[in-house]
This record gives C-alpha cells, sequence and structure tokens, in this order.
C-alpha cells in the first residue's frame, strides 16, 4: 500500500501540494486527473521520491519513504517520466537490460537476462530489440521505456504522463499494456493523464486534483459524473454512456 | 561485427605503433632490432618507446575523458578542451610555479588537478543554471568559460615573466617526451581503469537524475567520479604533453555513430581509436617536414577540426 498523509509541497513560496491525503489501492490503476498546474506531477514525484515533501508522510509499504534505502525502493517503486527529449544511442535490448540496475549493479546474471527477455517478449519488442532509441518512433520507444520498467519488476508502477505525443493507435496500445500489466502480472499502476477519457476506459480509481488540492477521489465510476467533472475544471462536460463505459463530451 | 571492429582497431594500433618506434633521424631499421649499438639502444629506450607510450596513454586518456564528458553532460559536444577543463589545469600548473617556485612534479600535477577539477565543476554549476540546452550553444559557453580562464592564466604569466613557460603547455607536444619526463602520464591508467568499473553507471548518469534515482543509483556521486577521471587524466596529459585538441570531441562522437552510447562496450573502442588517431597524426607530423617536426597539437587540430566540421554537417541530416 501506498498511503500519504497531509502532504504539502512549495515551489519558492508557491504551495504547488497543498495538505494532500489518498491511499493507493493494491492491484489497481490509479489515474491523477485535473487542470493544469494542479499539482498531478509534483504528487507523483514526491511519492516516487524524484522530489523531497515538505511537510507530512509517504508510507510505502508501512515505511516512510525516506527511510527507504534507495536501492532498495527501486525494486518496489518505479517511476517513468515523459521521456521523449532522449537522444541517447542506446538499443532497446541495453535500455531495458538497465531495469536490472537495482539488482544486479551492472553485472547482470542469467536470471536478469531473463527477466530482460521476458519484459521484451511482453511488450512485443523482440523483432525490433537492438535498434537505437534515437530511431524509434515515439510509440515504440514509449513501449520500450515501459519494458525497461517491467524488467526491474517493482510492486508501483509510476508513469507520468505516459501517452504524451502520442496517436489515438498508440495510446491505447500503452493503455492496454498498463491494463495488462496490473490484471495479468499483479502489478499497481499510478498515473498522470490528461484524456479523462482514458482515464474513464482503463482506470480503476481516479484522483482529482486542482489547485493543489485533492477535491475528489473514488472508484472510476463515481468520478466520471457531469457535477463532478464541472468542480474539476469548470466546464459542462456531457456525459454519454456506450456499452459499458462513460464518455466525457469535451469538446464544446 | 563488433568484434570485427575492436579487431582492426587493435591492428591499427600495433602496425603504428611498430612504425612509430622506427621513424626518426637517428636510423633504427626493423633488421637492426636484434643487434642494436649502445646508441641505437639509448634511442630507443630513452626516447622512442616513451614517445609510443605517452601517444598511446594520452590519446586513450583524452578520447575516454570527452566520452565520460559527453555522457554526464548529455550534450555531444561536450570535452576537456570545450568545458574549460584544459585551461583550468594550465592555470592550476602556473598557480603551482608561481607560488611554489621549485615544486616537484607531483606537485604541480596536483595542483593541475585541482584547477581542472574545480573549473569543470564550475562549468557543469553552470550548465544546470542554463535553461536553453542547445547542442552547439553548451559547448560555445565552454568555450568562452575557458577563454576567461585562459586570459586570467595569460595575465598572471605576463605578470610575472612566465608567458614563453606557460605557452609551452599551450600546443601539445610530443617531441620533448623522453624517458623522465612523461612517467606521470601512468596515473592516467588507473584512472582509466576505475572510468571502465563506472561505465554502466555513467550511461545510468547520462540519462537524467530522474532515471538514475528511479533505478536506485546516487547521481551526484557517480557524477563527481567521472569529473575527478576526467580532471586526473586531463591535467597529468596537459602537464606532460600539452593541450591536444579535438581529440575528446571527435572520438567519442564517432564511436557513438557506429557502437551507440552503451560505456560498457564503447569504453575500449573510444580508447582505441584515441590512441590510434595520435599515433597516425604524430607519425604524420613526423615525416611530412622530415627531418624536422609538426607538432602534434597541430597536425590533431587540423583534421581534427576537419572532423569537427563534418560531424557538425552530418548532425543536421541526422537528428
Amino acid at each position: 500500500m501506498i498511503n500519504v498523509k497531509n502532504l504539502s509541497k512549495k515551489y519558492n513560496n508557491k504551495t504547488v501540494v497543498n495538505n494532500v491525503s489518498l491511499n493507493i489501492k493494491k492491484g489497481k490503476i490509479t489515474s491523477f486527473i485535473g487542470p493544469n498546474g494542479a499539482g498531478k506531477s509534483t504528487l507523483l514525484s514526491a511519492v516516487s521520491r524524484l522530489i523531497k515533501h515538505d511537510v507530512g508522510e509517504i508510507m510505502i509499504d508501512q515505511k516512510e519513504i525516506n527511510s527507504w534505502k534507495s536501492n532498495e525502493l527501486s525494486k518496489k517503486v518505479a517511476i517513468l517520466k515523459q521521456s521523449n527529449n532522449l537522444n541517447v544511442r542506446l538499443t532497446i535490448r541495453e535500455l531495458v537490460s538497465f531495469g536490472r540496475f537495482p539488482y544486479s549493479q551492472g553485472n547482470l546474471t542469467q536470471e536478469d537476462w531473463e527477466k530482460v527477455d521476458e519484459a521484451l517478449s511482453f511488450m512485443e519488442l523482440h523483432d525490433i530489440e537492438n535498434q537505437f532509441l534515437d530511431e524509434l518512433s515515439g510509440g515504440q520507444r514509449q513501449r520500450a521505456f515501459i519494458a525497461m520498467v517491467i524488467a526491474q519488476d517493482t510492486e508501483y508502477i509510476l508513469l507520468d504522463e505516459p501517452l504524451n505525443n502520442l496517436d489515438m493507435k498508440h495510446s491505447v496500445q500503452i493503455m492496454k499494456v498498463l491494463r495488462r500489466l496490473v490484471d495479468e502480472l499483479g502489478k499497481t499502476v499510478i498515473l498522470v493523464i490528461h484524456d479523462i477519457n482514458f482515464a474513464s476506459f482503463y482506470s480503476d480509481y481516479v484522483v482529482a486534483l486542482k489547485n493543489g488540492e485533492i477535491i475528489r477521489q473514488g472508484p472510476t465510476n463515481e468520478i466520471i459524473e457531469q457535477g463532478t467533472l464541472k468542480e474539476i475544471y469548470d466546464m459542462d462536460i456531457p456525459i454519454k454512456q456506450i456499452d459499458k463505459c462513460k464518455v466525457c463530451v469535451y469538446f464544446a | 561485427m563488433i568484434a570485427m571492429k575492436i579487431k582492426y582497431l587493435v591492428i591499427a594500433l600495433a602496425v603504428f605503433s611498430v612504425s612509430s618506434i622506427f621513424i626518426g633521424v637517428s636510423g633504427i631499421s626493423l633488421t637492426d632490432i636484434f643487434h642494436l649499438n649502445e646508441f641505437q639502444q639509448q634511442i630507443l629506450l630513452h626516447s622512442r618507446l616513451p614517445r609510443l607510450i605517452s601517444i598511446i596513454i594520452a590519446g586513450a586518456s583524452m578520447a575516454i575523458c570527452g566520452l565520460i564528458m559527453q555522457q554526464l553532460s548529455r550534450n555531444k559536444f561536450v570535452s576537456p578542451t570545450t568545458a574549460g577543463t584544459m585551461d583550468s589545469a594550465r592555470l592550476g600548473i602556473l598557480v603551482s610555479m608561481l607560488v611554489f617556485s621549485a615544486a616537484n612534479p607531483l606537485f604541480r600535477a596536483g595542483s593541475a588537478f585541482l584547477f581542472a577539477l574545480l573549473g569543470t565543476f564550475l562549468f557543469m554549476k553552470i550548465l544546470d543554471k542554463i535553461k536553453f540546452k542547445d547542442a552547439i550553444f553548451i559547448p560555445l559557453v565552454g568555450i568562452m568559460f575557458g577563454n576567461i580562464i585562459g586570459s586570467i592564466t595569460m595575465f598572471f604569466a605576463y605578470k610575472n615573466d612566465m608567458i614563453q613557460t606557460i605557452t609551452a603547455w599551450l600546443q601539445g607536444d610530443f617531441s620533448m617526451i623522453l624517458s623522465g619526463s612523461y612517467e606521470l602520464l601512468y596515473i592516467s591508467i588507473p584512472a582509466l581503469f576505475i572510468a571502465y568499473l563506472y561505465a554502466n553507471k555513467f550511461t545510468i548518469a547520462g540519462m537524467g537524475e530522474d532515471f538514475s534515482i528511479n533505478l536506485g543509483m546516487n547521481h551526484k556521486r557517480v557524477v563527481n567520479v567521472g569529473l575527478i577521471i576526467v580532471a586526473i587524466s586531463t591535467s597529468v596529459v596537459v602537464l606532460t604533453v600539452g593541450v591536444i585538441p579535438f581529440l575528446g570531441l571527435i572520438i567519442p562522437n564517432i564511436v557513438s555513430i557506429y557502437q551507440g552510447d552503451n560505456l560498457r562496450s564503447n569504453l575500449p573502442h573510444t580508447a582505441l581509436l584515441g590512441a590510434v588517431f595520435v599515433l597516425f597524426c604524430d607519425i604524420l607530423g613526423r615525416v611530412l617536414i622530415y627531418p624536422y617536426e609538426i607538432p602534434i597539437g597541430l597536425t590533431v587540430g587540423v583534421i581534427g577540426s576537419g572532423v569537427f566540421i563534418y560531424l557538425l554537417l552530418r548532425r543536421k541530416n541526422y537528428a
């Protein structure tokens, strides 16, 4: 379990996250939604120790985040930030093998390579595993990074806007993969996402932030609702039911 | 395929090494090698071999320093010559000569190392502050930074009548290498060995701080280790041979094109290619105006700048 209690974070006296408390359920997909500047990414970065929080506590499996050894925590929690500006010439296979760094410190054992192969198969990347990252399309690159996180073999997988710059087909592909990570491998996935329809279709829980505070959280069904969305986005968003899914029509 | 290329580099190194030993004003031919007279023996042991060894160590060291700096700064055009490292080392040499006039070489090396480290560290700090991280802009900042340090060096050298001494380190030159004057370079070998042990960590550090934290790696410490290695190697090379421009810039870029950016597999290629390149330039400098010599700083500078322009132009089509 990840429990966040009364968390606050300031940048130069500007409060970005203000007194936030939440519990992340294991084995589910939780989406952070909200307008720009709501503090979603900051919250995600704090939970993954990329930034230090000022006030409050973050418990990961009953242990405060700061008392975890960084190396131990990297076997428990993986974080993937937007990675589109990377121009490092590594092959997919090399990148994925770095996912085993927390276990092997760079000297991979037979078992580590098996994990790398499993991750590559899971993401269907074996055919292109020897291609360089800077020669890939955005979708392929994102899949490569997710494969690395799979090789890292953590219980929690955190992603900051994983659909950024991806077209529809690749966005759906990535979301389906995240769903499989939860349903088939039993991972816990937490992501920051802008498109509420992707949140509506694929997540189990939704946490809505605005101005650094959580204004609503709960099962997806309860949050994707016209009154709630009005509160979050200051927009009247009609919701249509298609089969079992709710679609938010936010274009007008 | 990769193993093949390593083989070519090793063969080239061997061929050039042998030629290097037998090229020079005092004739030693291949057939003499088994019955050398005393004079030839002296030449071989005290001039030719030291020269060869120093070329190989200096070439490999500067290429690897460039590679580490490019990885840590995440910029393909950062190197000891474009980040103020070499200029800082020279300032360090001057300071050691001014403050402790009869300083022994180790003392001088220590001072050069400290200044090189501080200078490079300062440059990395400036890098952190710059928001506009353009591939060309960053090395320009580094060159300006290096020139500022260079002018401070010149100012104090001028004040103290040491211009001539300090310009001796401006241009790399292997012709003055004799046994007894180059052994400091050996300090670079353990530094390069540590670089190899840290190869994977440097690669991860090159993916950014967030990426490093995610994998549970101490980003700051790895960067510091890298900068220390760079400062050690650069300062001993500047001290014994002088400034060899462009080497740290072009060699890692050429290797990256065919080999990628995984340091563990790159390092041997970079070291070998660096050594082969300097060896080639040195031989060229020795035969072109035989029996005189063109200093290595000049030959490497001319050939290197040509390759550098090619890399810059190529970058447009490629990135």
